[in-house]
């Protein structure tokens, strides 16, 4: 009876042939295929900002593990570098920089002529300019540190200016060195003649990694060596402290806590900590550890501290997964044949579990690592030349992290920093990419299945 | 004594009744350990645990509040005159503080003994002076009553830490002799041991608690303060945000929360429509292969620190959307804008949402789709009408955690919102956040006592607020609306 019915509702505009599709069939192909292809344009927008995103970031940063040196030879004047003569290291300190520098000048100048190279056209001042006001400090410490340095002609390599830098990188062109106050197009074309010569080349700089931040004037010489120890510190105490403590809050919510009101409260607790912004967690830093505790503004053991606090939620859902995807039989046999349940746990489901605890705790390591709004709170944005001592001392020094120095360089006016800050990203995303990868190949190897 | 050595001290001590305990347990039973009612070496534990544990959390305990009973004491030292010259306790005790520092300092590079710092007069030697040669700068002359108090912290500070020492390394004998002496054959050790690692394991669970009440009651305890110096009306109602470090600020929150939430808005626009589809296509219509190439590498996205993010909003969109958008455009010449920050969070976002809404749109039954395979329905009409509807609490929740994240980034909006604060529509315009201005007031030399410091407990209180409120909401959603199948 309804066949009767529905035939009479069927419209008219049936076409003859299930093989050619009607104008509502096509219009609801066309429907499926926009809307696949709308996932498919949503994924590339993805994977095309995670590119543009990396490439930008690392176009930028690979000229910092580069740098411009200029080497010349350098005749040690004994009668100027030491007049006494006694090689007394007191003595011999009371010439300052400067007195280096006009030694560095002379041999700079000579230099230039030996190689025909017209400097004529811009002052003597000028010519010293290209290189970095550093150089002067540097060979002062060298011939502190080896006085029988006197009287030779040594090879020494001097950084060049970040102008001079950046001009070999492509970043300075004669043009915009015509309306920069630190540097002129006749400099650069004496630099350029250098380039020429051999005397200036640009080389690998091992420094990038092991010197200390400097000053705002002379970003050639700033490095991240202060900011990798500080940040290798805090890993080191986010490590000792969050494993256990993770550990430990696991085994209790997951194998021995009974079901109630209180276990419920502390699980909620884990779950929102997880969600806490993280410059709330600096404010707890500033506000406890510093003010209330009295611990030093800048020390990594603040900035562990904290970190670790961040740290804990994640490694404990880590942990709670890990030991639930322990079988129960493994727990009933170790019962069965006697074991207490603390021994069930401590010998087998724990010793079972580890990988993915691990894997777990490399991975909020990791998060751990990149995280800067905290720290900049418990004031690790301070400039920090001295490096810290080593644990316990250097716990309580100032010290800064790897985010935060890409952070504070960013800050800075000269756009040579900038450079330095991409490049500080280079370094803290291999940081990054190592721990994730043994965080992978953990997984792999040791992870079983049920 | 260091606490690093009153440490390695105290678990010296420890193994040595690790060894000592399981050696008399055996020694007792002649060496037969089935006589014993545990295994030898829990006999150990228990000496090792009573010794170790009870020590350093005393040494814990007295680290934590040696600060402020010296504090206490030290100030009732400082006369009133010299508070009310500074302008607040605070300041004086933190002068106190450094010269305290100084003194060491001078009496480490200039060979300075006791005698001679009992002897220093401040009306007789130039101690700003010295002080200022061992590398501590003050902003004032030193008075008499000040150099005294600096003097009182130094003697208490050395006393306090030797007394720590002395307590902490007889609470440790005192464990050893208590637990070593209780030791006989019929002692419970392993039932001992497990109760006390039991104990052990809930205080650890409580360190998550504690945290939770340290973040509530530090942002109440500072915002309380604050609103007693700076009117609560004020800030929560006035649209203006200038903060003068000489007094006389306009503190309101309106221009703040207003760039927070625009922000955050357009990286929602940006991240909920991508990571949504992105998430649909990924658990629909993706083969396995596609699939697990693409979505780890969307996940990459989630694993980059914020400060990445950061850079790359301050040095690449930044300029990008001046010169090609907001200066052809005339919306404006500000590199650092809303836009800006808004854009680099969505893509930040992409992955929170998508990751999300990936697992629950997967968790709905392949029943339901068969069902609507079978009544004739396109695949996007199925996803459309059928799977949508029943994750969409889901979705839903994963869109406001998302936001909760996005009110709470700082590094982004840091260097790619600006620090203006400003009530405005066009977002090519630099405006702040609630974050930014956390951050700007508290970075710095900062000194707990002025308004213009405090305020930023009172935004981490506001931030925390919004954010637990969003988490709070996107979990009752979920749960209230959540279909259940099977």
């Amino acid at each position: 009876m309804t066949d009767a019915s529905m035939h009479d509702a069927a419209p008219q505009n049936r076409p003859a042939s299930l093989l050619t599709a009607d104008a509502r069939t096509r219009r609801r192909k066309a429907a499926e295929t926009r809307f696949r292809l709308m996932g498919v344009a949503a994924i590339s927008v993805g994977l095309l900002a995670l590119v543009f995103l990396l490439t930008s970031v690392l176009g930028n940063g690979f000229g910092a593990f580069r740098q411009t040196v200029v080497e010349i030879p350098i005749t040690l004047d004994e009668a100027v570098l030491d007049k006494s003569g006694t090689r007394d290291l007191e003595v011999m300190k009371k010439v300052t920089t400067i007195g280096y520098g006009k030694v560095i000048q002379k041999a700079l100048e000579a230099e230039l002529a030996n190689r025909g190279i017209d400097t004529s056209a811009v002052k003597a001042k000028d010519v010293m300019g290209l290189m970095s006001k550093e150089a002067a400090a540097d060979l002062r410490n060298m011939v502190l540190a080896d006085p029988s340095l006197l009287g030779q002609t040594i090879t020494f390599n001097a950084f060049a200016t970040s102008r001079v830098d950046g001009f070999f990188k492509g970043r300075v062109t004669m043009e915009s060195a015509k309306l920069d106050s630190n540097i002129s197009p006749e400099q650069l074309q004496i630099a350029q003649a250098m380039h020429d010569a051999g005397i200036i080349e640009t080389k690998w700089n091992w420094g990038f990694l092991t010197m200390s931040d400097s000053s705002e004037l002379r970003p050639e010489t700033a490095g991240l060596g202060v900011a990798i120890l500080g940040s290798a510190y805090m890993m080191i105490i986010v490590l000792v402290l969050s494993l256990p403590i993770g550990v430990a809050t696991s085994i209790y919510l997951e194998e021995m806590a009974p079901k109630n009101k209180w276990t419920d409260l502390i699980e909620v607790n884990i779950a929102n900590l997880a969600a806490v912004p993280s410059i709330v967690y600096g404010i707890l830093a500033l506000a406890l550890f510093i003010n209330f505790m009295g611990l030093p503004q800048s020390a990594p053991i603040v900035g562990g501290l904290v970190l670790t606090l961040m740290t804990l939620p994640t490694i404990i859902i880590a942990t709670r997964a890990a030991l639930k995807a322990v079988p129960p039989s493994i727990r009933d046999a170790a019962l069965g044949v006697g074991a207490s349940k603390m021994q069930s746990i401590f010998h087998h489901v724990l010793p079972l579990a580890m990988p993915g605890i691990l894997t777990g705790t490399i991975l909020g390591l990791a998060r751990a690592l990149g995280e800067s709004a905290p720290l900049l709170l418990i004031g690790m944005v301070a400039f920090v030349k001295d490096f810290p001592a080593a644990p316990p001392q250097g716990l309580m020094q100032p010290a800064t992290a790897l985010p935060v120095q890409v952070y504070q360089w960013t800050q800075r006016s000269d756009p040579a920093f900038v450079e330095r800050a991409s490049g500080a990203i280079i370094v803290l995303l291999v940081f990054l990419l190592l721990m994730n990868a043994v965080a992978i190949v953990l997984r792999r190897r040791f992870e079983r299945r049920w | 004594m260091s606490v690093g050595l009153i440490t390695l001290i105290v678990l010296g001590l420890a193994v040595l009744g690790f060894i000592y305990g399981r050696h008399r347990a055996l020694s007792a039973v002649e060496g037969d350990a089935r006589h014993l009612h545990s295994l030898p070496s829990y006999y150990g534990w228990s000496v090792f645990l009573f010794t170790a544990v009870p020590s350093l959390l005393l040494m814990c305990a007295w680290l934590i509040l040696q600060p402020s009973i010296i504090e206490n004491r030290v100030a009732a030292l400082v006369p009133e005159a010299d508070i009310a010259a500074a302008g607040s306790l605070n300041l004086v005790m933190a002068d106190v503080r450094r010269i305290a520092g100084g003194i060491d300092a001078m009496a480490k590079e200039a060979g300075l003994d006791e005698a001679g710092i009992d002897a220093l007069r401040a009306d007789l030697s130039d101690i700003r002076g010295r002080l200022a040669e061992v590398g501590v700068a003050l902003g004032s002359n030193v008075g008499e009553p000040i150099l005294n108090a600096a003097r009182e912290f130094r003697s208490l500070n050395a006393s306090m830490r030797m007394a720590m020492a002395v307590a902490v390394i007889v609470a440790a004998v005192a464990g050893l002799v208590f637990a070593a002496l209780r030791i006989n054959p019929a002692l419970r050790a392993r039932n001992l041991v497990e109760q006390f690692v039991l104990v052990l394991l809930v205080s650890c669970s409580m360190i998550a608690v504690a945290t939770t009440v340290g973040i509530i009651v530090s942002l109440v305890f500072e915002s309380w303060h604050f609103f007693q110096l700076y009117p609560a009306k004020d800030f929560l109602f006035s649209t203006t945000w200038n903060p003068k470090f000489g007094g006389g600020s306009s503190l309101g929150i309106w221009p703040l929360l207003w760039g927070t939430l625009y922000v955050s808005f357009i990286s929602l626009i940006v991240a909920a429509p991508i990571g949504l589809l992105a998430a649909i296509y990924l658990s629909e219509y993706a083969t396995p292969k596609v699939r697990a190439t693409v979505k780890p590498l969307l996940e990459v996205l989630a694993g980059i620190p914020s400060i990445v993010y950061g850079l790359f909003a301050l040095i690449t969109v930044g300029p990008l959307l001046r010169d090609w958008i907001a200066v052809p455009a005339g919306l404006g010449d500000s590199s650092s804008s809303v836009m800006t920050a808004g854009l680099v969070m969505g893509i930040m976002l992409i992955p929170y949402v998508s990751s999300l809404s990936d697992d629950i749109i997967n968790a709905v039954p392949q029943a339901m789709r068969d069902g609507s395979f079978g009544l004739g329905a396109t695949h996007s009409e199925t996803i459309k009408r059928v799977v949508l509807p029943a994750a969409l609490p889901g979705i839903v929740g994963a869109i406001l955690l998302a936001a909760s994240r996005a009110i709470g980034e700082t590094m982004i909006v840091v260097m790619g919102a600006g620090a203006a604060a400003k009530l405005s529509l066009n977002p090519f315009e630099a405006m702040t956040t609630v974050t930014v201005k956390i951050v700007s007031q508290l970075t710095g030399d900062t000194e707990f006592a002025s308004p213009e410091t405090l305020v930023a407990f009172a935004l981490g209180l506001t931030l925390f607020c919004f954010t637990l409120a969003l988490n709070v909401l996107a979990l009752v959603i979920v749960r209230k609306y959540r279909e259940q199948y099977e």
